[in-house]
């Protein structure tokens, strides 16, 4: 199976790889995983008191197409507010990536990385 | 006819691969195509579906986690194809700290008492697992045993790392 450009792109140039400091203020981090593949996605989101995301790490393990999905989506969610990062599909993830129909799982752990850490800051913030 | 009752066993998850593998055996010989071979042309097809059979449904019940898809199918659950995303954090969090230790493994230059120690790690936690879903698929608990499925999966996954690690290093 051949992989697009933008998924090697991002495979061979991760963006935002790594952690935060979990005890800053403002993290939110959702962990994931897909059965299927064994491949596990953590993503944290730094949110401001706006509650903007001014910054986004990701660190997973998995096929390259786990890997450019994840890398996508922390570039994808900066600068926006929650409301607006949660609205973000896997459709749109696999569509600008071009994943073939059996990489589709890689961009719903993506999407579901989001909606992790969103549920995350929200049960912080109670 | 499933696939426990080709092989003549109980419904169980709990199985003796010993037996399993006997069983096997006995199937084979009796439905090799060479026995076929002076038969007639729908004899011979139908021989060797039945062969097919029998080694997709040896495949699939001695495998543990093939195993218990298969009787959670049998029950009406179907998992076996499914893209469902795992959320539970605690059991990640040990993933992500495997995977951790599994690249500290590459890195070193005599890996294979690491390799070892990790393994018997992994063994013990597959074990664990294998029991908790015998115990529910005996239960009837098929989402609580799905998703300790779902977990056996990832130490699968893992183990199969470690052993390509193993094959690098030895």
């Amino acid at each position: 199976m051949a992989y697009s450009d933008k998924v090697i792109d991002h495979y061979e140039n991760p963006r935002n790889v790594g952690s935060f400091d979990k005890s800053e203020k403002g993290i939110a981090t959702g962990m994931v995983g897909a059965p299927a593949c064994g491949d596990v996605m953590k993503l944290q989101l730094k949110i401001s008191d706006a509650g903007v995301i001014e910054d986004a790490k990701f660190k997973t393990y998995g096929c390259g197409s786990a890997i450019a999905s994840s890398s996508l989506v922390t570039e994808w969610v900066k600068g926006k507010s929650l409301e607006e990062a949660s609205t973000i599909k896997n459709t749109d993830i696999a569509q600008e990536l071009a994943l073939p129909p059996v990489k589709i799982h890689c961009s719903i752990l993506a999407e579901d990385a989001i909606k992790a850490a969103i549920e995350d800051y929200k049960s912080k913030a109670e | 006819m499933n696939y426990f009752e080709l092989f003549g066993l109980p419904v169980s998850y709990d199985l003796s691969v010993g037996e399993l593998k006997d069983r096997y055996r006995d199937l084979q010989r009796a439905f090799h195509p060479d026995r076929y071979a002076a038969g007639s042309q729908s004899e011979k097809l139908l021989a060797m579906q039945k062969a097919t059979e029998i080694n997709d449904a040896f495949a699939t019940l001695k495998s543990s986690v093939e195993r218990a898809e298969y009787m959670l199918k049998l029950a009406g659950l179907d998992i076996s194809h499914e893209t469902t995303t795992l959320k539970d954090p605690a059991f990640l969090m040990q993933q992500m700290e495997y995977r951790e230790h599994l690249e500290e493994i590459q890195n070193l230059s005599d890996p294979l008492d690491e390799i070892m120690a990790f393994e018997d790690q992994l063994a013990e936690e597959h074990q664990n697992l294998v029991k908790n879903i015998s115990v529910l698929l005996a239960q009837d608990e098929h989402q609580k045993a799905a998703a300790e499925v779902r977990k056996l999966k990832f130490i699968e996954k893992l183990q199969a790392e470690l052993e390509r690690l193993e094959d690098q290093a030895s």
